[in-house]
């Protein structure tokens, strides 16, 4: 066991772990925040994406020791605390991006990480391509691709 | 996962001394292979010693007429580099289509080198460019460094800390990504280097690993420079299908086949560039 300390969505936390626990086991059973989501286990869907220090990573293939002293954000931690929604959230719900949500946490996650990236160069072939570790598979994407331009506009106007 | 204990090295000397006293430690960066493979049972070191926050293994610079990366230094950070970007952007182009974005940001160049997949993107680089691998006791030439699939010249415990990629005149790479895991069914990295020598490193076909197409590099020496000349240097040539990896995903001969058309791909990127 290792005792691991960590900003999540703000807030400061510690607690201890058995050192494979992975992050996402941390964030999901430790902290009770189910909205980071475990598709494959695999690496491959991309619904377990967080920030780790403003960076969009897969919280499956990290142990949480990984990221002792680090800043995390989830889905939980994206909006502010006024009640509204992200402007990706906004921009899935408004565009119809979703259907089963299940991999729409991780989407929102990598969308906002791109977003931030790219900003204004961001264009429909980049998002698809930015899109390569997340997969869905209810929409075909063409919605959620819709959702992140409108975000993407939005974001940096 | 099995058990296992982890170590966050700070210095070189703090990783090598933790690893002399493991029982069987493995040393991890990003854990974009290392970690999905001890989910999956198939590694089960017993300490993970994690050099990806030492200082000294992190970051880009240039010395003379090679441009020398960190091996900590992630894929994004390779990608998105103005240095390299400016000195060998077929490398920064590489990087950005190693595995997703996600991946990119915490996948580490020394981590992909020293675990030599036989389908991973940088080995083509690192032997086309022929780049030298300085490790916390010595230099490696690329032509030494990869022995077998999954298997180098590297010691027990020794660990990579830089990479020089000396500039060529250009480079490209054309990859066929496997569509599930963006991993390389084939990669073909194509480089003329400084003094003029034409380079062809292969990667995700050998059944050895990466390996070097020398009867291709022979056909583009001296013909790079006219693009109808370049375009036909190819013709005709295939590797020896005898050679290749056969898996779920494709046969050897496809794989060949890939080879051949990958490079043709790489030649003509050239031109463009």
């Amino acid at each position: 066991m290792t005792q691991i300390s960590m900003t999540v969505n703000g807030k400061a936390v510690s607690a201890d772990v058995e050192d494979r626990t992975l992050l996402v086991t941390f964030i999901r059973e430790h902290l009770g925040l189910t909205g980071t989501h475990v598709g494959c286990e695999t690496s491959q869907c991309g619904a377990c994406t967080l920030h780790l220090d403003g960076q969009a990573v897969k919280s499956c293939s990290m142990l949480a020791v990984m990221a002792e002293g680090a800043s995390v954000t989830t889905i939980e931690g994206l909006a502010p605390e006024d009640g509204r929604l992200h402007p990706v959230q906004e921009a899935f719900r408004e565009h119809h991006g979703l259907q089963c949500g299940y991999c729409t946490p991780g989407m929102i996650m990598s969308a906002t990480d791109m977003i931030w990236r790219y900003g204004k160069a961001l264009n429909e072939d980049i998002i698809r391509e930015q899109l390569e570790g997340n997969l869905c598979r209810c929409t075909g994407y063409q919605n959620i691709v819709r959702a992140i331009e409108a975000a993407a506009e939005e974001m940096t106007a | 996962m099995y058990d296992v204990s982890y170590t966050r090295a700070k210095t070189i000397p703090g990783a090598l001394e933790v690893f002399g006293n493991g029982d069987d430690p493995k040393y991890v960066a990003g854990g974009q292979t290392l970690i999905p493979t001890m989910k999956a049972r198939l590694a089960a070191p017993s300490e993970l010693i994690d050099v990806s926050k030492i200082e000294d293994l992190i970051g880009i610079c240039e010395d003379g007429d090679l441009v020398i990366i960190g091996a900590g230094t992630t894929h994004a950070a390779v990608h998105d580099n103005a240095l390299v970007k400016a000195r060998i952007p077929g490398l920064a182009a590489l990087a950005g289509l190693i595995g997703d974005p996600m991946v990119r940001h915490r996948g580490t160049l020394g981590g992909s080198v020293a675990n030599n997949d036989p389908s991973a993107d940088y080995p083509a680089a690192v032997l086309g460019l022929n780049a030298t691998l300085r490790t916390d006791r010595r230099d490696v030439a690329a032509d030494d460094f990869f022995v077998d699939m999954f298997e180098t010249d590297l010691e027990e415990d020794e660990l990579i800390t830089a990479i020089a990629f000396p500039v060529p005149r250009r480079c490209a790479y054309a990859k066929f990504p496997n569509p599930a895991s963006r991993y390389a069914m084939v990669g073909v990295l194509v480089a003329e280097l400084a003094e003029g020598d034409v380079r062809v490193a292969v990667t995700g076909a050998g059944a050895s690993g990466v390996f070097r197409w020398t009867e291709a590099e022979g056909a583009l020496q001296g013909r790079l420079d006219d693009a109808q000349q370049a375009a036909s240097a190819l013709d005709g040539l295939s590797v020896d299908g005898d050679e290749m990896l056969e898996d779920m995903h494709g046969s050897a001969e496809y794989r060949a086949h890939l080879v051949s058309v990958m490079a043709r791909r790489a030649v003509a990127q050239l031109q463009q560039g």
